[in-house]
């Protein structure tokens, strides 16, 4: 229950964003034609919704302290245990694969266009959940090597006339090549450093593409990039699209079961290991630089397959479409789906993604929103919406 | 490897020396400029870098949201200062005025930020309360955007061109003297803040070990709230005197800079204040110099090289700690 004391901090606090947000949401100033301009309703309605924001914030708090507090640690979400349970599993996957099935022939183009770039991000985010979920290294400039696949399939299309399904396994090697190349040098730096000197490369990568004209065209980007082809058939527009639509779906599935599998493989375990205690890891046997460099090179290339999908789809790129921002989404995908975890990193892709495209009626307000999503998932679900379960053997008690 | 390092780094030292003194005797008035250049740039650096050094120090998060805090003090103090100008103050009242209340709004907005967005995610995962910072500078930024104008505002200088310094204006003008000047005294004010004051001793105390902190009745949130606030202030300042310097803010300004300023900061190792100072020297000149004698469309480029160069052969830093891990 809201008590006496709740409102009056509700109120100050009320109090406290009307004069802190006064100059920047009041007044207005118009410098050309030098008007002020006071919106002093703006300051009522800040007042109002600040303070039941409060309300809710405090309270909302308040529970998951108190949860905090009478909760084991190791309580299990409630999809992985639906998931493990036979009888609910098989009808669910049934349905779920129905609805992929059937989506782009009930929906109109523009959903399944959608719902393409949300299972592009899937992807990413199933990759950089490699390198940040499972070997724990922070890699703020995943979006490198994404911007490396798009521009591989474009620059080698543009060239030499390249087709999408050769340039698929070229540039997932060159991703996975320039995944080693960047993760060698970086291997010393821990934690932060790694973050923003992976930044440095992505801005790096993006800034070379921006200014190296005679090789990428520059910021006019590359235009006219094919489609997939398929046996020659000529495809509309539509039909181009689902077409890609399933060719999405089939690499979203590949990613999966190779992610899946590779968690539980010798190489998943040892970035978890890695991931949890270097020092220890190491004294194990396991080759420190390997496993690193593995992890690096295995996002880089899922990034790769995602960039030439990308490419594939819109037909156009340029160098704008790959800025830091694009790699702080993928990582907050990662980050708000739950680290380390397939199921929250899909979740998060569908949250993160297909939201701010239905917010487009909203459109001015969706990054708005989009920030203030973060924080507040963050806050009360900081180890993300689904989080990641790790394997565990129960030892049943043998009857003497 | 070690004589590789040393062997390689003084060649590139001579290589550097003897360009630069050719440069130098050949047009020394040239040279002069991009150095004070890029002191001034490297001024503006230090006073971000200084709140996401002293941040990180504490509580070891990289704050996202320095570089917004930093665009909302120089937006409040054009706001102000438009304001006044309409009403027909005296410019020198102005100024002032428009200094302070970009002060005390940007330390109101360090201070509420770290309240809603990361002291929720004390214990949580470092990951978790990244996102949280990213998630505010986003906000922030679109909130300004949404509540001014998402166009480049006009900003007319606060700081008046002095007559005394005519005659060397052509080198350095008045504002980027006041930039470096304005620079030392808040290096001085903070150096004796950190070294002197009961605060400062807390501070210092609190990076070092927060459990013992606490033990010894520190408290420490309120600890970590002055650090914000202390780097608010300094980037607030920053804010306010970048804008008199180019002339023009939007809301995107403070992304950029943050990010610099954050390289500056990891490059004379992250949690360190000397370090940031010096980092941010670094960064400035030599970027100065780049973009003089160079291609000035690779400074960013140029920028996070030299930050990989360095880390890669010092991993923590010009002035960081290395710290030996322990199991």
């Amino acid at each position: 229950m809201v008590t006496k004391k709740e409102i009056k901090q509700a109120f100050f606090i009320a109090l406290w964003f009307m004069v802190l947000t006064f100059p920047i949401m009041v007044i207005k100033v118009n410098t050309i034609k030098n008007i002020v301009i006071f919106r002093w309703n703006y300051l009522f309605w800040i007042g109002i919704g600040t303070f039941f924001a409060a309300l809710t914030w405090n309270y909302f708090l308040q529970l998951k302290e108190n949860k905090q507090k009478t909760e084991t640690s190791d309580d299990i979400p409630l999809v992985h245990k639906l998931l493990q349970n036979a009888r609910f599993k098989i009808p669910f996957l049934i349905v779920l694969a129905i609805f992929f099935l059937v989506y782009p022939f009930i929906f109109p183009m523009y959903h399944t266009s959608i719902m393409i770039s949300a299972l592009v991000y899937v992807m990413l985010g199933l990759g950089l959940n490699i390198v940040v979920g499972l070997a724990g290294l922070l890699d703020l400039g995943y979006v490198a090597f994404y911007c490396v696949g798009a521009y591989a399939y474009a620059l080698l299309n543009l060239h030499f006339g390249v087709s999408f399904w050769l340039a698929l396994p070229i540039s997932a090697v060159l991703g996975f090549l320039f995944g080693t190349l960047l993760g060698y040098p970086v291997l010393r730096l821990r934690g932060d450093y790694l973050a923003i000197v992976t930044l440095g490369f992505g801005e790096i990568i993006r800034i070379i593409m921006e200014n190296w004209d005679s090789f990428s065209n520059g910021p006019r980007g590359i235009a006219n990039i094919p489609p997939p082809s398929l046996f020659n058939i000529d495809l509309n527009q539509h039909n181009t699209v689902i077409y890609i639509y399933f060719i999405v779906i089939a690499l979203v599935l590949m990613t999966i079961f190779f992610v899946a599998r590779l968690e539980d493989s010798r190489i998943g375990r040892a970035w978890i290991a890695l991931r949890d205690d270097e020092i220890a890891c190491q004294a194990m046997g396991i080759s420190k630089v390997k496993t690193k460099l593995t992890a690096f090179a295995l996002g880089a290339t899922w990034a790769s397959i995602g960039g030439v999908v990308f490419a594939a789809k819109t037909s156009y790129i340029n160098p704008m479409s790959f800025t830091i921002w694009e790699s702080i989404t993928i990582l907050s995908v990662v980050v708000i789906g739950g680290m380390g975890s397939a199921i929250g990193v899909i979740a998060g892709a569908f949250v993160l993604i297909l939201l701010p495209e239905y917010l487009r009626a909203v459109a001015e307000y969706r990054m708005l929103v989009f920030g203030a999503l973060q924080v507040i998932v963050m806050v009360f679900k900081p180890e993300g919406l689904i989080k990641g379960v790790r394997k565990i053997y129960k030892f049943k008690k043998v009857e003497e | 490897m070690r004589w590789i390092n040393i062997t390689l780094g003084l060649i590139f030292t001579g290589v550097l020396g003897f360009w630069g003194t050719r440069e130098v005797i050949s047009d020394p008035v040239y040279f002069l400029e991009l150095l004070l250049g890029g002191i001034t740039r490297g001024s503006i650096y230090a006073l971000i870098a200084l709140g996401y050094t002293m941040v990180y120090g504490i509580i070891q998060l990289i704050n996202f949201a320095h570089g917004e805090i930093y665009m909302i003090g120089a937006m409040t103090a054009l706001i102000v200062a438009s304001v006044m100008g309409l009403w027909g103050w005296n410019s020198a009242v102005i100024a002032i005025l428009a200094v302070v209340f970009a002060i005390v709004y940007s330390c109101a907005y360090g201070f509420t930020v770290e309240k809603i967005a990361y002291k929720p995610l004390r214990n949580a995962p470092r990951l978790s309360a990244l996102i949280s910072a990213i998630g505010m500078s986003l906000f922030l930024q679109n909130y300004v955007m949404l509540a001014q104008t998402p166009e480049f505002l006009p900003f007319k200088s606060l700081i008046p061109d002095f007559l005394f310094w005519e005659p060397y204006a052509h080198i350095i003008t008045s504002v980027e003297l006041s930039i470096i000047i304005v620079t030392i005294i808040v290096m001085i004010l903070l150096g004796i803040l950190i070294k002197f004051t009961t605060i400062g001793k807390a501070m210092r105390a609190t990076a070092q070990d927060k459990v013992m902190a606490a033990l010894l009745g520190i408290n420490v949130n309120q600890v970590i709230s002055t650090t914000f606030v202390v780097g608010s202030a300094t980037a607030a300042i920053g804010g306010v005197l970048i804008a008199c310097h180019v002339g023009q803010i939007n809301f995107f300004i403070g992304f950029l800079a943050g990010l610099k300023a954050f390289i500056a900061a990891v490059l004379g190792g992250i949690g360190s204040v000397p370090g940031a100072v010096l980092g941010s020297l670094v960064l400035g000149i030599s970027e100065s110099f780049f973009t003089g004698y160079f291609w000035s469309e690779y400074e960013d480029v140029f920028a996070f090289s030299i930050l990989v160069i360095i880390l890669i052969f010092r991993p923590s830093g010009i002035l960081g700690k290395h710290e030996t891990q322990k199991v």
